[in-house]
């Protein structure tokens, strides 16, 4: 009896271990996001224009240089910083100055935000500057969009496909 | 103080453990072996999952649906496979803390310790890829995680994120690379799981039948009953209302959306320098280890074989005696537990020699001493039922048992103890023996309590003699004084009752030697 007895609480105890597996291998449910939100996700890899306009050597200058280094038209490797800025429903959301990358400062900048926002209807206006050179060049886009809950909208900038992009 | 609590309470759960499962098959003394057993499991599994597989973008969510669909078989296997992974996370996170709580990671066992840390890592590296070749909407919750996790690191230059944004930001190439790392990191992880049993000698790596059986039977129900699902395909424009996470691997995610990245990076780089650290934290200060005495040594090489941490090794004879080997102890690698001693057949005490030097011998407690405390204690056992109590300091003190009629001591090891001075003691004056060490094969350096008792049995050299009558010496591997005390006076009402019939063997024996000097 005393043996059919250890048999069972031995069986017990497998039995516990196998609830706290099965019960933590999928319990407690875990919300990603709060309930009745959305979310925006600010992507960006882009290089920004070079600080410096090209120029062309002089004579004097090219003969000074190793016959193998007489390019004519020297360019800055030096990109300008990327200034990003994001409005929701006229309201600013997020602005950042991203440095290019790099040692010599000739890479790309970039940034991955991500802002929680209530879904429904709503204006997004996305700007970027990427001249030093010409601070006044801008490119922005601005459109509604409608986000349901659990919606991710993805910002993205893709110089190559035109600019910004809403997906 | 919280540790010793905690090493308290953890005992106490494990005596009811031993009541209920018997010491040989309580499971928190197999925890490391039982990791071994789920990994083995993970990974038979994983090989019938790998060849239903497809590695591409559309396909991969497919054909795990598929296969669990099929529950009697595609099925069971992915649900074998996910709370094997996971039972290996619990088994080996408490192999842990009881190490710890044991104060098993310090001195000689610093490599065991230092190996197990990476072995978190590439644990939970394994099952957090396992989880993305499922490419479900959980799935591209953590693969947007990971990669936001990894970004924050300037190495990968914060670009990561950008392959798991939009649907057409992933090929099928991409499944190619997890399958390639969910193969490659379980293969790291068991080269390391090597790595880390390398130091001792006849590590446990299998669970006891009984105990395997019952953790397969219980992982097969608990996949019947609950098989693993997918949740929806990924979707990178939604995220769901709710994910069902395996807490065992992925609790990290919560911590990362709470804390952020760079918090747990933090964290981990914390928790990881912790255990790294850990070995030299509050070092005690070193044994003195096994000194290896040629003069009495005949390179029979049973310290070699008793070694529970290969810290002997034999090497050609150096002295000139013509015998082929002799012993030579890693000093980085000795426990002092001097388990080497009592295999050492020159421990015998029945030598006439008046300073008994053996062949390998503890500084801190040479065997000369033993049989020295052994012969003082021997005439002031008075009343009937005289007994010896040999114990381990790490386990229930042997020295603890005072009253009258009971000697008792303790060594470093109960497998110190050499069969010889058991016979030495019923033959001078003890009615019976008491060998006490921990219950359940839970030896504090590993094997002395195995060795004891198959020295005891006849089964291993040195052995105990026949001419010792078997119901004269009980062994008690007990973790509770009570225990201890409880099984010492059924021991002597035993040799009470046998009092009469033993005296032809255990006639005392007047111990007369000289001691030599010089």
């Amino acid at each position: 009896m005393a043996r059919l007895w250890r048999i069972a609480l031995q069986a017990v105890c497998y039995a516990a271990c196998a609830g706290l597996i099965g019960y933590f291998s999928l319990l407690p449910s875990y919300r990603p996001l709060p309930a009745g939100q959305a979310m925006v996700k600010l992507t960006i890899r882009h290089a920004g224009q070079p600080v410096a306009e090209c120029r062309q050597r002089s004579p004097a200058e090219l003969a000074a240089l190793p016959p193998n280094m007489r390019v004519a038209t020297q360019c800055a490797r030096e990109r300008s910083p990327v200034t990003v800025r994001l409005e929701w429903d006229g309201a600013p959301l997020y602005q950042a100055v991203l440095p290019p990358s790099g040692l010599s400062g000739d890479g790309a900048a970039s940034d991955y935000r991500r802002f929680v926002v209530p879904a429904g209807m709503h204006r997004l206006r996305a700007e970027l500057a990427d001249s030093v050179r010409e601070p006044r060049r801008v490119d922005r886009l601005a459109e509604e969009v409608r986000l349901e809950p659990g919606r991710v909208l993805v910002v993205d900038y893709r110089g190559e496909q035109g600019g910004w992009v809403f997906r | 103080m919280v540790r010793e609590q905690a090493l308290k309470a953890l005992q106490r759960v494990e005596q009811g453990f031993d009541r209920l499962f018997g010491a040989s098959l309580n499971p928190w003394r197999q925890l490391g072996a039982l990791s071994f057993l789920f990994f083995w499991v993970v990974a038979g599994t994983g090989l019938v999952l790998f060849i239903f597989f497809d590695t591409s973008l559309t396909g991969a969510h497919r054909s795990v649906e598929a296969l669990t669909r099929q529950w009697y078989w595609g099925g069971l296997m992915r649900s074998l496979h996910r709370y094997a992974s996971d039972a290996m996370v619990l088994t080996m996170v408490l192999h842990l803390l009881r190490e710890f709580l044991y104060g098993r990671y310090r001195g000689v066992r610093w490599f065991s310790w230092i190996t197990g840390v990476p072995l978190l890592w590439l644990v939970f590296a394994s099952g957090i890829n396992g989880y993305w070749l499922v490419w479900d909407q959980l799935a591209h919750f953590i693969a947007v995680g990971t990669a936001e996790w990894l970004d924050w690191l300037p190495l990968f230059g914060g670009v990561m994120i950008r392959n798991f944004l939009t649907p057409e930001s992933l090929s099928d190439r991409f499944f190619s690379l997890l399958v390639f790392l969910h193969v490659g990191i379980p293969l790291i992880l068991l080269l390391m799981m090597w790595v880390h049993i390398q130091r001792i000698s006849r590590p446990k790596t299998n669970p006891p039948r009984l105990l395997a059986g019952g953790t397969l039977a219980m992982l097969l129900v608990l996949s019947l009953a609950l098989p693993a699902q997918s949740q929806l395909p990924a979707d990178p424009l939604h995220l769901p209302e709710v994910l069902q996470l395996d807490w065992f691997y992925l609790y990290a995610f919560p911590l990362l959306y709470t804390l952020s990245p760079g918090g747990l990076w933090g964290l981990a780089a914390a928790g990881t320098a912790l255990l790294g650290v850990l070995p030299w934290v509050g070092r005690r200060p070193p044994q003195p280890v096994a000194e290896v005495h040629l003069e009495s040594c005949n390179g029979c090489g049973r310290c070699f074989e008793d070694c529970p941490y290969a810290a002997v090794v034999m090497q050609p004879r150096a002295d000139g005696r013509p015998f082929q080997l002799q012993p030579v102890v890693n000093a980085d690698l000795c426990a002092a537990c001097g388990i080497c001693a009592g295999a050492c057949p020159s421990s015998t005490p029945f030598r006439s020699v008046a300073s008994l030097a053996t062949g390998i011998d503890m500084p801190q407690m040479p065997i000369d001493d033993l049989r020295e405390r052994l012969e003082q204690a021997l005439p002031r056992l008075a009343g009937e039922a005289k007994v010896v109590a040999w114990g381990c300091r790490h386990g229930v003190r042997a020295e603890d048992l005072a009253e009258p009629g009971v000697a008792g001591f303790d060594l470093l090891c109960a497998g110190m103890l050499p069969p010889s001075f058991v016979e030495y003691a019923v033959r001078h004056g003890a009615d019976g023996v008491l060998l006490v060490g921990c219950a359940g094969g839970d030896c504090e350096f590993r094997l002395g309590c195995r060795w004891t008792e198959e020295r005891m049995a006849a089964q291993r050299e040195p052995h105990l003699r026949g001419t010792v009558p078997a119901e004269r010496v009980r062994i008690a591997w007990v973790n509770d004084a009570g225990e201890l005390r409880a099984e010492l006076a059924a021991f002597r009402e035993r040799l009470k009752t046998l009092q009469n019939a033993s005296r032809s063997i255990a006639e005392p024996i007047v111990i007369r030697r000289e001691r030599r000097h010089g």
